[in-house]
């Protein structure tokens, strides 16, 4: 069944009249020629704040996490802030190409390669924290469950870390593979198109031999379709399980059952916000903006203003149940700690509520929603928003609880804390810079998929159509058909 | 393997491939093949081919990942080594449901990944031969495996009828083998190319 006709009040997915080589032409342009100043600039940065935090991790390494400013009740500090924040990033990805194409979301194929990648590199980034507190990181690999000489003594398998290993890492890998399989075709058209043996060669490893046969493409499209279902659940299952981390605790302000849903919404928000960012930029930098359109930056908006009403409802159901619960910790920890402007973290409580609640409610207008300038500042203001979040829930729950004896308001990060953060900025730009380079952008394939349903000059053509009458419409072999071609022969 | 006789028909547009497609199989030629820039839907009904199963076979390795993870920790934790947490069950299934869940997603992508690249016959360092190298920028080309009775100028004569772009004839190897793609392909020259 084919829906061969579209309105013309959906606007098209891709602008200019193209056809399928141009496509080609337009995607893959800026892999073949040479990179732009900018481009240069923009990976010496990066690669110089990855140099850094490289030292900061020598440092931590070679000399303990003493080198940090953790103490012994503030004992998660930016580090955790850092991977939860990460983690939640990576969640757009898998949300833009698992959960959008269930939902049959056309508008997913501009984005949806560039978003997995940011997926792949945000949750790389992640995985560096938990690593690296560990202290004595050559003993990491102990959080593996594997018949040891020690025993063997097992690892705790109903432990919310231990659930974390390995929610992390088949994310990474599911993310991997997912994002791989929709580039062989790619990897195969800039193969086909290289104009020099070196491109020729590396893109044909690259490609795995791709010849875009029609049983490959059939048994393609099933891959990804049951690859998109297995991703759905686990990109909820990831977040609810980080979530885990913190509600399966008792300390007051972690202890909650509304963690999960209020954590997998904060992901898709911030991601969506990183998305945001780096869709701009590379439309901007590649000329991309008849495939990543208005329409699109609108589509993410209205996820993000969405997933920020969520996140909002959220905070106001803790402080509300930090009063009704009657519980004097509770109280004291969502009433004093953090919504108190005042107390010693209260500056972060109310950061996060401008970023995160406040300044997205702007994209109820569309006037908004289509402005690039705003919502790119809106996109750095939401994953501004949603680093305090992380560490409003973190320390303001740490630094005072039970025992006010071992109260502690000094925790501010020292260099090396702050040098292993952008560290990992380094790491996911140098990966996205390469990427942007190296990769085609948007997945080629599918636009073309796309292209004659959903593309400029074809919903021209449908022009006419909108005139025509109801019933004339319906018998005009235009609805829903089965396209003989689609019959067995 | 032994080289092979092929006619090469490209087409610019899938709505007249269907209809070639058709006429190609009711005249009784043998489609080795159609090489397509994308997914081109109810092409694999058109050439006739059985659906997929490698559906089939993720829900195996989903399966095979849960009993993996159930067998797997409840031994650890009632046989091998019993821990004591907080005087709590040791079979405690509830706990396990993440790890459960993560092993079964996991072993399920996992599998079929390999499985999709070994039916496939994709690989590192896999060379097979292209019939077209537009194939996977803008031409669906359709690839008809020619006999000893096979007459050649018919054929080519019966495509180029079919609305075909471009037909040719070529010698060709078929499947796959270890090879470079720098090696002995025409590269593609770095132009325009009219569409």
């Amino acid at each position: 069944m084919h829906l061969k006709y579209e309105s013309q009040l959906r606007e098209p997915l891709v602008y200019g009249h193209k056809t399928f080589h141009q496509v080609t032409e337009d995607i893959v342009r800026p892999i073949e020629a040479k990179p732009s100043k900018l481009w240069y600039i923009g990976f010496y940065i990066a690669v110089c704040l990855l140099m850094f935090g490289v030292y900061s991790v020598y440092r931590d390494v070679t000399y303990g996490i003493g080198q940090w400013n953790l103490n012994k009740t503030i004992g998660w500090g930016w580090d955790i802030t850092n991977f939860v924040w990460w983690v939640g990033i990576g969640h757009a990805g898998t949300l833009i190409s698992a959960i959008l194409l269930l939902f049959r979301q056309g508008w997913r194929t501009g984005v949806n390669r560039a978003a997995e990648a940011m997926t792949i590199f945000a949750v790389m980034c992640a995985g560096q924290f938990p690593i690296f507190h560990m202290g004595r990181v050559w003993m990491a690999f102990f959080c593996l469950p594997y018949p040891n000489s020690r025993g063997p003594l097992w690892v705790n398998f109903n432990s919310p870390l231990l659930w974390d290993v390995f929610a992390i890492s088949t994310y990474f890998t599911v993310s991997l593979l997912f994002w791989y399989s929709g580039l062989l075709p790619d990897f195969a058209t800039v193969r086909d198109r290289a104009f020099t043996k070196l491109r020729k060669r590396l893109y044909g490893i690259a490609s795995f031999g791709w010849t875009g046969s029609t049983k490959h493409w059939q048994r393609h499209e099933s891959l990804s379709l049951v690859l998109a279902g297995l991703s759905t659940p686990l990109v909820l299952s990831v977040h609810t399980i980080v979530s885990f981390d913190f509600a399966t605790s008792v300390v007051p302000g972690w202890h909650t059952t509304i963690f999960p849903p209020y954590f997998v919404a904060g992901a898709v928000f911030s991601g969506f916000a990183m998305v945001q960012s780096l869709m701009i930029i590379i439309r901007k930098v590649f000329g991309m903006e008849d495939y990543i359109t208005m329409g699109h930056i609108e589509a993410m908006n209205k996820v993000i203003v969405l997933t920020g009403s969520i996140v909002g409802i959220a905070y106001l159901t803790e402080l509300f149940m930090g009063w009704y619960s009657q519980n004097k910790y509770e109280g004291y920890t969502f009433w004093y700690s953090r919504a108190y402007l005042f107390s010693p973290y209260g500056w972060s409580y109310w950061g996060m509520m401008a970023c995160n609640v406040l300044s997205p409610q702007i994209f109820w207008f569309k006037k908004m929603r289509r402005n690039l300038v705003v919502t790119f500042f809106m996109s750095v203001i939401v994953n501004i928003g949603m680093w305090f979040e992380r560490f409003v829930i973190i320390v303001t729950s740490l630094y005072r609880d039970y025992l006010p004896s071992s109260w502690s308001v000094y925790y501010s990060p020292t260099i090396w804390e702050i040098g292993f953060y952008l560290g990992t900025f380094g790491l996911f730009f140098t990966c996205f810079f390469l990427f942007a380079k190296y990769f085609p952008v948007i997945a080629i394939a599918e636009i073309k998929y796309v292209l004659k349903t959903t593309g400029e000059s074809y919903k021209e053509k449908m022009g006419h159509l909108e005139h025509v009458p109801a019933e004339v419409f319906a018998h005009s072999g235009h609805g829903h058909t089965t396209v003989e071609n689609e019959s067995v022969i | 393997m032994a080289k092979k006789k092929f006619v090469v028909a490209s087409f610019d547009d899938e709505d007249v491939l269907f209809p070639a497609v058709k006429k190609a199989r009711t005249a009784g030629y043998k489609i080795q093949d159609v090489y397509t820039p994308f997914a081109v839907h109810g092409l694999d009904h058109a050439l006739g081919m059985r659906e997929t199963s490698i559906h089939t076979a993720g829900f195996i390795y989903g399966i095979t990942g849960t009993t993996t993870a159930l067998s797997c920790i409840s031994w650890i934790f009632t046989k091998d080594w019993p821990l004591d947490i907080g005087g709590k069950p040791h079979f405690a299934l509830p706990a396990w449901i993440p790890i459960i869940f993560e092993l079964t997603v996991l072993f399920a992508a996992v599998g079929m990944v390999l499985t999709f690249c070994y039916l496939c016959q994709l690989a590192p360092f896999v060379k097979k031969h292209h019939f077209h190298l537009r194939a996977t920028d803008d031409l669906f080309v359709m690839v008809i495996e020619c006999n000893d009775h096979t007459n050649i100028d018919d054929l080519v004569a019966f495509m180029k009828n079919t609305g075909a772009v471009e037909v040719d004839v070529q010698v060709a190897e078929e499947g796959w083998w270890l090879g470079r793609y720098d090696k002995d392909e025409v590269l593609f020259e770095h132009k325009t190319v009219a569409a």
